[in-house]
């Protein structure tokens, strides 16, 4: 189990970290998601004792980093966001290295390091140089150094980043094949990436966790009262018309508390579209209305991304978010998204 | 002590894989080699123990300028390229780390010192030198060289790059080397304590000419653990930053 409680971290008077406390259970896959600069890799360069905190403490299995970090490094494998290879050895070599310097003795790292190749399917390059490896190879010479000492807990930093869509999947199902032996905390800033990997998902914002939860509770409470983009055609009116009689429609709606005219991606007679805000999803009680109404509905979906309302959250939270993507939030929220925003699950 | 052989023999290795092992090998002995061959060849007339000691004299400068040279990379280059993280997450002390990267920095250093004593051998041969001069003349070689990779072990502690590291570890060597000149400039008893302190003149001079003072050993050793020491000491602030 790995606690942590109160932690503050400081790069001189800039504050990192904290106050921070959590606890990650034995097992368990979480997900440290945040925007650059959030303190995430900080985070988890104590918790692999690459780092001392300022205050506070950090407990793995009730050793503290700062106490005995080496028996906590025995028992925690560490990746980070740039993976440490020495790139002038193979991958055998260089694994049954990582594997003595973790105190792994001689009779055993043979056995080890070949369990590591096996399940990080690196057996078709271990004889190479780690040099003329591919980037997803490399990332996945860096997780079997992580994993070689047989660590209780695996700490891997940005493991994903970099990978193109195949090796992406293959990565998910690495990490997926490490729980069970291992408790597995692994950082990224893009909630896709890490969503179908954990179990539990650490919304960390300036150094704090501003959230804790599954990853279906995360989406319902982002999904609180978004916007709702619909594209209509009224047969025979103007765009205008249809606007104003959707408008009217939607309104009638219960739930709903505001409804703005935006201009529609495609042209024609009778299109327009409009934003609908309200409590809870309405995206059915605003179809059935247009529908039962007889106005045709070409398009109905969520005006965003569970992604960008996960950056709206931390945006709207405040200290992390630069001047500058805060001036451009505003700057968007000004008028109204386009009606044909990227949508999903939206009726056509 | 084990965790810091086993990070000196795969930084050895490495000099071997690279380039850099085998061209600084070769030429320090060039070099070592060629001032050899002008002073036996232009100079016939010194004596056997004289072309000695300009031998150990002339060896000393390349000797320093390559202990600089192989350090730089120590810990500026695994901090420039991120693998330090690898040795600072595993469960392996700061002082094994310092010790393990100077034992191979150190090790091709004296293996290339070492491999140009067929030049006193044949003074030995054909002239008539001591081999006790000899020793005591490689004794002097080996400890000057300790104390010089310290210091490139110190600036590649220090630095953020290895151009950084070259740069701050040249300077230190400079100035402790050219001590001996501020010393003659100096009143007493300052010039005293600066003549002691100077990493090349006062201190290297004995052993050039054969004699063994236990001060000049001691100064050495103490030198080069203070820098080692120093070492231990910027890798662990780090961690606090």
């Amino acid at each position: 189990m790995i606690e942590i409680q109160e932690l503050y971290k400081y790069y001189g008077d800039q504050r990192a970290v904290g106050p921070l406390t959590t606890s990650i259970e034995r097992g368990e896959i979480i997900g440290l998601l945040g925007l650059n600069g959030a303190g995430k890799t900080t985070t988890l360069r104590i918790l692999a004792c690459d780092l001392l905190p300022t205050s506070g403490r950090v407990a793995v299995d009730g050793l503290d980093v700062v106490e005995e970090p080496d028996r906590v490094k025995s028992k925690v494998g560490y990746l980070p966001d740039r993976p440490p290879l020495y790139e002038d050895l193979s991958v055998n070599d260089y694994l049954t290295f990582a594997a003595r310097l973790r105190g792994v003795p001689s009779a055993k790292t043979a056995k080890l390091v070949a369990e590591a190749v096996e399940l990080t399917e690196l057996g078709d390059v271990a004889k190479k140089i780690i040099g003329a490896l591919s980037h997803g190879y490399k990332q996945r010479v860096g997780i079997a150094q992580a994993i070689v000492h047989a660590p209780d807990f695996v700490v891997l930093d940005e493991p994903i980043s970099g990978l193109d869509p195949v090796q992406i999947v293959e990565m998910r199902e690495l990490v997926k094949n490490l729980k069970g032996d291992h408790t597995v905390v692994l950082s990224s800033h893009i909630l896709s990436e890490i969503s179908e990997t954990c179990d539990r998902i650490l919304v960390i914002n300036s150094g704090k966790i501003e959230w804790s939860g599954t990853e279906r509770e995360l989406s319902v409470a982002l999904r609180q009262g978004s916007r709702v983009a619909i594209t209509v055609r009224l047969a025979g009116q103007s765009s205008e018309a249809a606007q104003a009689r959707a408008s009217e429609i939607a309104r009638s709606v219960p739930g709903v508390s505001a409804v703005d005219a935006v201009s529609a991606s495609e042209s024609g007679p009778g299109i327009a579209a409009i934003s609908v805000r309200g409590e809870g999803d309405l995206r059915d009680a605003l179809c059935r209305a247009l529908v039962q109404a007889d106005v045709g509905v070409l398009s109905l979906g969520r005006e965003q991304e569970l992604e960008s309302m996960f950056l709206e959250l931390l945006g709207e939270s405040g200290e992390g978010a630069t001047p500058r993507r805060k001036k451009k939030r505003r700057k968007d929220g000004e008028g109204d998204a386009p009606a044909a925003a990227p949508s999903d699950g939206g009726a056509t | 002590m084990s965790t810091a052989l086993l990070i000196a023999r795969r930084e050895f290795s490495s000099y071997f894989r690279s380039w850099l092992g085998p061209v600084l090998m070769a030429a320090l002995l060039l070099t070592d080699g060629v001032l050899f061959y002008w002073k036996i060849g232009l100079d016939q007339k010194l004596l056997s123990a004289q072309v000695l000691i300009e031998f150990f004299y002339n060896s000393s400068g390349p000797l320093m300028i390559a202990a600089i040279i192989l350090t730089i990379r120590l810990l500026a280059e695994e901090r420039q390229t991120g693998t330090l993280i690898l040795l600072n997450t595993s469960p392996v002390r700061d002082r094994d780390i310092v010790l393990g990267k100077f034992l191979a920095a150190y090790g091709v250093l004296a293996l290339t010192t070492l491999l140009s004593v067929y030049m006193p051998l044949w003074i030995f041969v054909h002239g008539k030198v001591a081999i006790g001069h000899i020793v005591v003349g490689y004794v002097g070689l080996l400890l000057l060289g300790a104390a010089i990779t310290a210091i490139g072990v110190f600036g590649s502690a220090l630095a953020g790059s290895q151009v950084v590291a070259a740069i701050i570890s040249a300077l230190m060597a400079a100035v402790f080397v050219l001590l001996w000149l501020l010393a003659k400039a100096s009143e007493p008893p300052l010039n005293q304590y600066l003549a002691a302190l100077a990493v090349h003149h006062e201190n290297f001079k004995p052993f050039m000419n054969g004699i063994l003072l236990p001060s000049g050993v001691v100064f050495y050793v103490v030198f080069t653990y203070a820098f080692l020491f120093a070492s231990v000491k910027v890798l662990e602030a780090r961690r606090w930053r």
